[in-house]
């Protein structure tokens, strides 16, 4: 398990333990956190599971593949440079502990 | 304490219609019923990354039935609804039970179309709708090298590619003249022909499938009214679905091949809603709308919800939808239905190109294909009005979102 603490658009906290190997968006829905809407159910498909990754812990992932940088080009929310769709990043040990933020706005 | 809204379907939109009435301020019990045995969850994956050993049964499941509980969402599994009273606002479990509700969505999904054929019942012969057809799919297929796909539509083609990459003789059988008629234009329907092809799938076109053959209750092939015979230890049927309907018209509330709707899901009956692959909406224009997607679940399940506590939340976005074949990425924004000319973006022989449809100078549609930005783009544009010109669409060079930046501001900073 990689126990990771996610930020709902109103402030609020859940920490949550997410199986290794599944993806932060799985981790996320499965739990009931708000602010995520995962409509194609983590194909890539729908850019609804936008979020804000810990800085510190964006070195320690694979970055974006190219179909997920270009879905990020056009999410509803602002785009920063810690943007990313949570279908696309597995929880693995290196990302024990980190915070991931989920913005106001989905679609 | 008063009724609950009970919601009939633990399906995507169903789920939607509860998670909805929660956001938007509804305090009472919300009721949701699912015929299934499990809680709900992700449909497309069946047919894609699930069939194709890609992911575990726990990550289809879209809410776990804890976090369903936190918001206080009293989910009852393998609960089917078998008659509704409009007038009294109760309604029957398959068990003769009685509820009372409050306010009611109906969220029954549809079901596939059954092959009306000779044989169609024996082992080996299967429809993918549910979770329980691809485990059973899935054990099939390992178990077998020679496979038949009746019907070339999205569910039908996915299938056929995950069996392909997996080494299978697959045999698809279309009934029309191209793959995908019914959603997709003549060139994208030439391009996935080539797509299976290539990949050693056999397609034939036009054909009429006449029987599933079988031995001591085991399907072994099909034949076509043509003579011709295919082997297969594993048959899949993809002809489309019917939307289970029948409940709602059964308690007289107006359905037309769907449960009527508008575009605020409302029914005819009072405290009445309904949303997803169950309905049919009826436009401003008076024609008739079917969509079959995972936005026109979660949309009009919100629309629903909303309606249920006497707000209107009309589903106005540009219909969307996906599909997953080998490592093509089809993404579709808007219907091109009613489209004069389509001009191509990008190219097709590198597999990255999109199709923008219009109806004279009106973008209607744009189609692409592993083009995510240009689809990102797309339904942005068809959300706000906007439109390249056919020229401007058709030149690469042209940056597309320059149509929709908006005017410089007044003041500088
Ligand atoms: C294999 C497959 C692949 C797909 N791929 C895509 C895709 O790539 N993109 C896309 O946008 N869409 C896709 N779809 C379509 C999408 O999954 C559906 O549009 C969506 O799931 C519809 O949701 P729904 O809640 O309306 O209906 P459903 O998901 O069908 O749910 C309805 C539920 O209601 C239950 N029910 C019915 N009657 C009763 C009753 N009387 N009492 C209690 N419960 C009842 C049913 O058992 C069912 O669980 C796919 C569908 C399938 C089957
Ligand atoms: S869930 Fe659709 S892009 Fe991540």
């Amino acid at each position: 398990m990689v126990m990771i603490t996610y930020v709902e658009p109103n402030g609020g906290r859940q920490e949550i333990d997410v199986p290794e190997g599944w993806s932060l968006m799985q981790g996320a829905m499965s739990n009931g956190v708000d602010g995520m809407e995962a409509e194609c159910g983590g194909s890539c498909a729908c850019a609804t599971c936008h979020c804000y990754i810990d800085e510190a812990a964006l070195a320690r992932i694979p970055p974006a593949a190219d179909n997920e940088a270009a879905m990020l080009e056009n999410v509803v929310a602002e785009r920063r440079p810690n943007s990313r769709l949570a279908c696309q990043v597995k929880a693995t040990a290196a990302l024990e502990g980190i915070l991931v933020e989920l913005p106001a706005a989905q679609s | 304490m008063g009724a609950p809204i009970v919601i009939v379907g633990a399906g995507q939109s169903g789920l939607q219609v509860a998670e909805s009435l929660r956001s938007e301020g509804w305090e009472g019990g919300i009721l949701l019923l699912g015929e299934e045995a499990v809680p709900p969850y992700h449909r497309p994956p069946l047919s894609k990354a699930y069939l194709a050993g890609k992911a575990e049964e726990a990550q289809l499941f879209i809410r776990s039935p804890e976090a369903l509980a936190k918001k206080r969402i009293d989910f009852r599994p393998g609960s089917r609804v078998a008659a509704l009273d409009i007038a009294r606002q109760t309604l029957t479990l398959a068990d003769g039970s009685q509820l009372d509700y409050e306010g009611l969505a109906l969220a029954t999904g549809a079901r596939n179309r059954a092959l009306p054929l000779p044989g169609a019942e024996l082992d080996g012969v299967f429809g993918l709708r549910t979770l329980d057809d691809t485990r059973r799919i899935a054990e099939a297929l390992a178990a077998t090298e020679a496979v038949v796909v009746i019907g070339g539509g999205f569910i039908g083609l996915e299938f056929a590619a995950v069996a392909a990459a997996q080494g299978k003789r697959v045999t698809v059988l279309e009934a029309a003249e191209r793959l995908m008629a019914r959603a997709v234009p003549p060139a994208l329907s030439d391009f996935y022909l080539a797509l299976h092809r290539a990949h050693g799938v056999r397609v034939e076109l036009g054909v009429s499938v006449a029987a599933v053959l079988g031995e001591q209750g085991r399907a072994h092939g099909v034949r076509c009214a043509d003579g011709r015979e295919f082997e297969a230890g594993l048959v899949v049927a993809g002809i489309g679905v019917l939307p289970n309907d029948e409940l709602a018209a059964a308690a007289g509330i107006a359905c037309d091949r769907g449960i009527l709707v508008d575009a605020c899901s409302r029914t005819s009956a009072p405290n009445v809603v309904a949303s997803g692959d169950c309905t049919v909406t009826r436009l401003e224009d008076g024609s008739l709308r079917r969509l079959e997607s995972v936005q026109a679940a979660v949309e009009q399940g919100k629309s629903a919800a909303a309606a249920l506590l006497g707000r209107e939340r009309p589903f106005s976005a540009r219909p969307w939808f996906w599909s997953d074949q080998y490592e093509v990425k089809l993404q579709m924004a808007g219907l091109a239905a009613g489209a004069d000319r389509s001009v191509l973006r990008g190219s097709q022989e590198a597999h990255a190109f999109s199709l923008f449809h219009y109806r004279g100078e009106q973008l209607l549609a744009v189609d692409s294909l592993n083009q995510p930005q240009v689809h990102m783009l797309a339904r942005r544009m068809l959300d706000a009005g906007r439109s390249p010109t056919p020229a401007q669409a058709a030149d690469s060079g042209f940056e597309l979102n320059t149509v929709l930046a908006t005017p410089a501001p007044a003041m500088s900073s």
